[in-house]
């Protein structure tokens, strides 16, 4: 194997956080793959730009996705390199494995790829960085005869991720562990043979801190709540001020609804004006916690800034219990897809769409009703679209009250 | 020898076969938790169990011989039982308190890094870069290395007033949510694209590459069967290279980094809220940044000396005000931080009450 010159990246092995480069080069000792991936990057850092071509529409029979073709335009030169496409492996829901499971994992790809891994991509899959267009149906039929399927890509349902959940959270007002796995099952096709406008993420998160940062990058954001009263144990407020917190600066001060009291013995929470926010739970978590029904919000729409900016998730659905076998949120998910499929064009998001169409007819086409929840505050100018059947039924409402001689507003 | 015969659409394993036995036992049934180290969290069961968690540093971009020292560490130590975070680090789960000590010992022998919980910086979340991805204007692994070989006391030990959150995006495309970090960094381009006319015509479509455009600084160009880019529409996004190979954005002299703060994900105390850009460009400085570190490291450590306990990033300015921050910081307020795209109407003040 040829030994490359790498004095730039080389400096990226030194200092005490844990180096890419030192596990590249330890890939790149038995593997010419990845040995060629340390000399195509020092060449990189040494001209400031990057080599890899647009991605090339390479998979398994059968996928449109999971695979993600990448060619180097310097291939000549790094050979090893030349083909080095992508292989997302679907994790398991919370990113759990055994030692078993993960070495078999590492057993096959060191058969048939660079032995590189993003442990894991930014969506969540387990991704295999680097093989050959020849070595894939073999890899699929390794992974998958083993229970292992390809993840995501391109304009389907990328591959669901989820935070850790009741797996190890006291927090967690969902099995968003169980739901993720059940909606990843429940939607294998559109994951595999792309066929919406543009890609779809659905991110799953607990309760309001928001884990899996679902409310900044995913089309659907599935956020845990309830609606019952924060339960108060006033022996642990005690502790957790005898340990040095200053309960009125640190929790009653920073509650954002001002719902609470603290008179130096115990605690008070108005519940009917709390927002849920998770502070108070957060930093008291022995003394304070949620009871009662349990749930979701769910948010649609947020993604990064291209084309138009970036936004984050809007309410839609303030309260959805979640239960398996998850019915009424899998026909929801059908119903947006299903207008996102009539109204978007090529490469927009869902969130765009409903910024071109507007939220009424997002709303209406899956059958939400509007209410405040869903808004900061109501709209600023008096441009409104009034259909026939608007001023019907307010017409209407009018000839009621004329009927009953009082005011409805 | 031949191969196994391949299944379609079985989906993911079902996790909870990883799971180990005390969180299968106590699934959903967790009482309270409490941060043990900034590398250790011990959580309770209402059953009285007790799970420890020892969350340890990753680059993400790892070796399989790495993969399979961690599986070792977890067989000597949490019967074979791990994770990884979102956040890419990586967790032994251990469930008899006599291994904990042990495994912590193994971990400081073998040289990993314990750390990441609570109110320090954890690891970050970042893109492919230079090392796997077409489109990016900079190294994201390597400038993760650089910021972190130098924040490395605040995952490790040092204490901050709330969680710190770092991104690193190596384009504007920004997979991860570095929109929405306490401290990010996304790498942008700064010319206008050359286009290679012979090639636009054989391998691009005409409607999308003028759709691709958030400026409409595209439009036809019939004489080369190509387009034409209005040079003072253009800002440089890089979404039509996206969609039409031909068109050509990169430039190592010109390509560079934005940093952006104050956002956040969660909804705790205040809502989510995007990072906002204080400083528009430095230049690509491989293999170290230094320059990009040095200003990550001074917002960081001006955060520190004035946020109020529990204040994130985005929560301590809005408190403060923004011309506050600048002044605080001494970063230089320039023309690039007045949104002229999508967000003008939000953004800019509209009351004389403001600090000097």
């Amino acid at each position: 194997m040829k030994k490359y010159s790498t004095p730039l990246i080389d400096e990226l092995e030194k200092g005490p956080w844990p180096s890419f480069v030192t596990e590249m080069k330890k890939a790149g000792k038995n593997n010419e793959m990845a040995n060629d991936a340390v000399g195509h990057l020092e060449k990189c850092y040494s001209t400031k730009m990057g080599y890899w071509k647009h991605g090339g529409i390479v998979g398994v029979l059968g996928y449109g996705g999971g695979v993600i073709g990448r060619y180097s335009e310097i291939g000549n030169e790094f050979p090893g390199a030349a083909h080095f496409h992508t292989v997302r492996i679907n994790q398991p829901s919370g990113f759990f494995y055994t030692s078993k499971a993960l070495k078999e994992i590492c057993d096959i790809w060191d058969k048939y790829g660079s032995g590189l891994t993003n442990m894991h991509g930014s969506t969540g899959d387990l991704v295999l960085l680097g093989t050959k267009t020849d070595a894939l149906e073999a890899i699929f039929a390794e992974y998958s005869s083993r229970g292992w399927d390809l993840g995501s890509s391109g304009s389907a349902l990328r591959t669901p991720s989820c935070c850790i959940g009741p797996g190890r959270c006291e927090w967690s007002n969902y099995d968003t562990l169980g739901l993720t796995y059940a909606l990843t099952q429940e939607f294998q096709d559109e994951m595999h043979r792309p066929s919406f406008s543009y890609k779809f993420k659905i991110k799953s998160s607990g309760c309001a801190c928001d884990c899996v940062a679902s409310l900044a990058r995913a089309d659907m954001s599935i956020i845990g709540t309830w609606k019952g009263d924060i339960l108060i144990d006033q022996a642990e407020v005690q502790n957790y001020a005898k340990n040095g917190m200053d309960i009125n600066e640190e929790i009653v001060g920073m509650c954002p609804t001002q719902c609470m009291s603290y008179d130096g013995k115990a605690m008070k929470i108005n519940n009917a004006e709390c927002s849920r926010c998770m502070h108070c739970i957060a930093k008291m978590t022995k003394a304070l916690r949620p009871s009662g029904e349990r749930g979701a919000t769910i948010c649609i729409g947020s993604k990064a800034p291209i084309v138009v900016g970036s936004l984050l998730s809007w309410v839609v659905v303030p309260f959805i219990k979640l239960e398996p076998p998850y019915t009424e949120l899998k026909e929801l998910i059908r119903n947006m897809w299903d207008w996102w499929d009539e109204n978007g064009k090529p490469r927009e998001r869902i969130g765009e769409v409903i910024e071109v169409k507007g939220m009424r007819s997002f709303l209406e086409a899956i059958g939400v009703e509007p209410v405040p929840q869903q808004i900061k505050e109501p709209r600023k100018d008096p441009f409104m679209f009034y259909t026939e059947g608007d001023i019907a039924s307010y017409k209407a409402k009018e000839a009621e009250e004329k009927k009953t001689g009082k005011y409805k507003f | 020898m031949a191969l196994p015969q391949r299944k379609t659409d079985i989906g993911p394993p079902n996790f909870e076969q990883f799971l180990p036995p005390v969180i299968k036992k106590n699934y959903g049934k967790w009482k309270y938790h409490e941060v043990l180290t900034p590398g250790t969290m011990v959580h309770v069961g209402e059953s009285g169990d007790k799970l420890w968690t020892v969350r340890v540093a990753s680059p993400r971009l790892i070796s399989t011989d790495t993969i399979r020292e961690h599986c070792d560490i977890a067989e000597k130590f949490c019967g074979g039982h791990l994770r990884y975070t979102t956040r890419n680090n990586v967790e032994f789960l251990v469930s008899d308190e006599k291994n904990l000590e042990p495994l912590k010992k193994d971990l400081t022998a073998r040289g990993f890094k314990m750390g990441g919980i609570g109110y320090g910086i954890s690891n970050v979340v970042h893109t492919q870069g230079w090392v796997h991805c077409h489109s990016a204007c900079t190294d994201a692994s390597g400038l993760v290395k650089s910021m972190m070989d130098e924040l490395m006391p605040y995952f490790e030990s040092k204490r901050l007033p709330n969680k710190l959150r770092l991104a690193v995006a190596c384009c504007v495309n920004m997979c991860g949510a570095v929109h929405c970090s306490d401290i990010a960094v996304v790498a942008v381009h700064t010319k206008v694209p050359t286009i290679n006319h012979e090639n636009f015509k054989n391998m691009c479509e005409l409607p999308t590459v003028i759709g691709s455009c958030p400026t409409r600084a595209i439009s036809p160009d019939p004489a080369n069967k190509s387009v034409k880019i209005n040079a003072d529409k253009c800002m440089f996004c890089g979404n039509c290279f996206t969609v039409c190979p031909p068109i050509s954005i990169k430039d190592p002299e010109r390509d560079g980094i934005a940093i952006v703060v104050g956002g956040k994900v969660s909804s705790l105390r205040t809502n989510p809220k995007f990072s906002k850009l204080v400083i528009p460009y430095i230049s690509n400085e491989p293999p170290r940044w230094p320059k990009a570190v040095a200003a990550i490291k001074h917002i960081v450590e001006v955060y520190a000396a004035n946020a109020r306990k529990h204040e994130r990033v985005g929560e301590w300015i809005e408190r403060i005000g923004w011309e506050r921050f600048f002044s605080l910081t001494g970063i230089e307020f320039t023309f690039h931080s007045i949104d002229d795209f999508t967000f003008m109407r939000d953004t800019l003040r509209t009351s004389p009450a403001f600090k000097w």
